[in-house]
């Protein structure tokens, strides 16, 4: 067994990511526009000591098909914006990692940059963010203002077919984060200088124009909001095929992968590895966290996970489809697998719950104490920040080193 | 709530911002905290919760302000982004509203839309929006269209910005989200459906967060010139005004109130609160006193000549504060600082003023600038502050106050301690929250009836 930490994530959305999570038992269908719905969530993960939660977020409704809307109502619709929800959860929780998604095609860098910043301020230190693109042309109609490819059902079946044809779309998604890292950088942490001698608040000297220039927008700064606790809060995506791999080598500091298994994780490694030399990244100096993706249903009693997937399906009509592998086991099988794949390089998982709260609860309550029975999580928070619980060190400014 | 039949003293709403910007704030003082900490936020607008005040407002500035071409030091700076900490303060407050500046001129309505209703549903009922707008190519720089609007079409555009918001609020009914696990049925079909085409947005599909609690989260705006009085009268909730001195204030009051009738709306469903500084002591000397060392402190020796320079247009650093104005006439199309909507304009006929004010009353430039800065609006004791607001709101100026406190985050404490009670003393003010929205808070009323999709403009 390797001796690198564990890494565990746990990805919220709506009732869980089965379609049919909501009609399951215990299922609050009712309250998922509620803070209250979401603070017992993280207050879960929070108990099992996770490094973090993903929160996601859609510029449309959400859909059965990946690129384009549809218009069933058998299936949970609607959402709220995932930065705000992560803001109103921050002051309830004191270590665990919040990371809302937030789309970068249709907002303005600027104010991404100062909303995950002041989420950093708010949860001192627990910031993140996942950045991603409009992958349906019809989020476009919503803003008016550009469209974007529409892809094929042909295309949209293929993870590689679907990163060629939105390929502009990533590039402009590097740009954009690397505007907001400018950002987050543009005041030195010293720059507040309350020096009443001469009258100043603020040195000028300690705080930046970032004169961002590239093919789609261009932006001068500085900031209005100071550095955040975290000097630059934590970038995640999620990543399917070469031009995601290489967005993550680029633009991240955790990436979300999807093999099927310990030979798929073999090849999704070297992927990552091949990405991040492509862009000529030195990953001693700036780690890039992998962390695959396990869409879970989790009980005690052997066979029970399945027959509850299988009752789950035939709510749904279809079987269970996803990018993710799917597991459904008992806590102490997951954790087995788990430690074959954190062994074969991984550095931790992203759980999807299946049923909120019930795959939740199982994996602080069952999963966590299996692995902790192996040795291998954590029994106590042994740092406050988000970087910190990551092992990612906290960076000077860039513009401090300039100067 | 108002019983038009029935004698009755106006109410009183009460609402703080957390300034962070200007020279209000004394950063200086030894008891000012941090600006940006989420727990001055915190600390501000639990105090405001106990006071039991309407709302708790954030303006904005989206460009760091520059003077003679760099930034400038002398004012508190670097601030959140507003519908962020609202949604904390979400948390740790149950009643105050929260209220969010946020520019119509760099931002989409989807996604404004998206974040109001999201911050009402993350706070049960409490999310308002201070509807600002901007034109200038100095802050565009910032943001993917750069100064894309021209000035005379800001209020067309946030006309029909705040329109398509209200269309997207309205495109989800009270009741779409029904669940029933047995049926197989979340939603209602074509729930949140919208188009619209106008001048300046042609959007359409489907919206994603459900109706907020309040129907339409709180609607406020500035209200200033003539087409922003018109703009407030037609569709705002609130004006937030810079008119204080009662002369003025009940001036503008009778004006803006006059202009609601053509649309529709009662006298009661636009609330005019000046923004307005409280300075509160154990006797009116001792406020007196403190309020021109307040004064003073926000005028400082560099903040004087930076003013002047900003009117003159010119580089002003060689001159002594406490000494005359300068020989030298102003440059009436230099724009020295930037990033700040005062001084902007009309300067030739400010700098006219000031050098009269100066010489008839022998003002030193620092003695100048604290002339015209106007001071602090209320001050005495807690008696004579209570009074002086209370003779305010009933004589028309005014349904209530925004407070900017010159000290964060503890400015406001005085105030709620020793000036609420007696408010509350005088039937004025409320003795407990009686709604659980922000709508309730300022009676007004439910949001008006959801338009349905399919009538578009």
């Amino acid at each position: 067994m390797t001796t690198t930490p564990l890494h565990l994530a746990v990805a919220l959305d709506g009732a869980g990511w089965h379609p049919a999570a909501w009609r399951a038992t215990g299922a609050r269908p009712a309250d998922l526009f509620t803070p209250g719905y979401w603070a017992d969530l993280v207050a879960e993960a929070e108990r099992g000591l996770l490094d973090l939660v993903t929160l996601e977020d859609f510029l449309g409704p959400q859909s059965a098909a990946f690129h384009r809307p549809d218009d069933r109502t058998d299936q949970v619709r609607g959402s709220l914006d995932a930065v705000l929800l992560a803001a109103r959860l921050a002051p309830l929780t004191r270590h665990i990692g919040l990371v809302p998604t937030a789309n970068v095609t249709h907002t303005e860098p600027f104010h991404l940059s100062l909303a995950v910043a002041t989420l950093d301020f708010a949860a001192t230190g627990r910031a993140g963010w996942r950045p991603q693109i409009a992958s349906r042309a019809a989020d476009a109609a919503h803003f008016g203002r550009r469209t974007t490819p529409q892809l094929t059902d042909e295309e949209a079946r293929d993870p590689e077919r679907i990163a060629a044809r939105l390929r502009p779309l990533f590039d402009e998604a590097a740009d954009v984060v690397e505007v907001v890292r400018r950002l987050w950088d543009s005041w030195e942490d010293d720059a507040e200088i309350r020096d009443a001698a001469t009258g100043r608040f603020i040195d000028r000297d300690r705080i930046h124009h970032i004169d961002f220039e590239g093919p789609h927008f261009s932006v001068r700064g500085p900031s209005i909001t100071p550095r955040p606790p975290q000097g630059q809060p934590v970038v995640a995506s999620l990543a399917h095929a070469s031009v995601p791999y290489e967005f993550a080598a680029r633009a991240s500091d955790v990436v979300f992968v999807t093999p099927r298994d310990l030979a798929g994780t073999a090849a999704v490694l070297a992927e990552v590895d091949a990405a991040a030399k492509t862009v000529g990244r030195d990953r001693e100096d700036r780690p890039l966290l992998v962390l695959a993706d396990l869409l879970v249903l989790l009980d005690d009693v052997p066979g029970e996970a399945a027959r509850r997937l299988a009752r789950l399906d035939e709510l749904a009509g279809a079987p269970l489809a996803s990018d993710a592998e799917i597991f459904a086991g008992t806590p102490d099988e997951l954790a087995d697998l788990l430690l074959d794949r954190h062994a074969a390089g991984l550095d931790g998982f992203r759980l999807r719950p299946a049923v909120l709260p019930h795959d939740l609860t199982a994996v602080t309550r069952g999963l966590v104490p299996a692995l902790r029975r192996r040795s291998a999580f954590r029994g106590a928070y042994t740092a406050s920040t988000l970087r910190g619980h990551l092992g990612l060190a906290r960076p000077e400014s860039r513009y401090a080193r300039k100067r | 709530m108002s019983t038009p039949a029935r004698k009755h003293r106006k109410q009183v709403h009460l609402a703080v911002q957390l300034p962070a910007i200007h020279n209000v704030t004394v950063w200086s003082d030894p008891r000012s905290r941090s600006q940006i900490a989420f727990e001055s936020f915190a600390a501000l607008a639990r105090t405001a919760e106990r006071g039991l005040f309407d709302f708790f407002f954030l303006a904005e500035g989206l460009r760091l302000r520059e003077h003679k071409g760099e930034l400038y030091e002398y004012d508190v700076a670097g601030r959140p982004e507003n519908l962020t900490v609202l949604a904390a303060l979400a948390a740790v407050t149950d009643r105050l509203g929260l209220a969010a500046t946020v520019n119509a001129t760099f931002n989409e309505p989807y996604d404004v839309a998206r974040r109001i209703a999201s911050l009402d549903h993350l706070s049960g009922g409490r999310a308002a929006w201070n509807v600002v707008t901007s034109f200038d190519a100095f802050t565009g720089e910032n943001f993917r269209r750069g100064g894309f609007l021209a000035e005379a079409d800001r209020y067309t555009r946030a006309a029909e910005f705040l329109d398509v918001t209200r269309r997207l609020w309205d495109s989800w009914a009270d009741d779409d989200v029904r669940p029933d696990p047995a049926r197989g049925h979340f939603v209602r079909a074509d729930a949140g459906r919208f188009a619209h085409t106008g001048p300046h947005f042609d959007v359409s599909g489907r919206f994603t967060t459900p109706r907020p609690p309040q129907g339409h989260p709180v609607v406020i705006q500035a209200g200033e010139s003539d087409a922003g009085r018109e703009f407030a009268a037609a569709d705002a909730d609130v004006i937030f005004s810079k008119h204080n001195r009662l002369d003025v204030a009940r001036a503008f009051y009778a004006d803006v109130k006059r202009r609601l009738a053509a649309y529709g709306r009662t006298h009661d469903e636009l609330k005019i609160l000046p923004t307005a500084t409280a300075v509160v002591a154990d006797t009116d000397a001792e406020a007196a006193a403190y309020a021109d060392e307040i004064t003073r402190a926000q005028v400082g020796p560099e903040t004087a000549i930076a003013h002047l320079e900003a009117v003159w247009g010119r580089d002003l650093s060689a001159y002594d504060p406490d000494g005359p104005l300068p020989d030298v006439d102003p440059d009436p199309d230099a724009l020295v600082l930037r990033g700040h909507s005062i001084f902007r304009t009309g300067r030739a006929e400010t700098a006219r003023r000031w050098r009269a004010l100066a010489e008839e009353r022998d003002l030193s430039i620092r003695e100048l600038v604290i002339e015209v800065h106007g001071g602090q609006n209320f001050v005495g004791s807690p008696r004579t502050v209570a009074d002086a607001l209370d003779h305010f709101v009933q004589t028309d100026g005014a349904d209530g106050f925004i407070l900017v406190p010159h000290l964060t985050p503890h400015g406001l404490d005085d105030f709620v301690d020793r000036v609420v009670p007696l408010l509350q003393e005088k039937g004025v003010f409320r003795t407990a929250y009686t709604g659980t929205t922000l709508r309730d808070h300022l009676g007004l009323g439910p949001a008006p009836t959801r338009r349905q999709e399919g009538a578009a403009s």
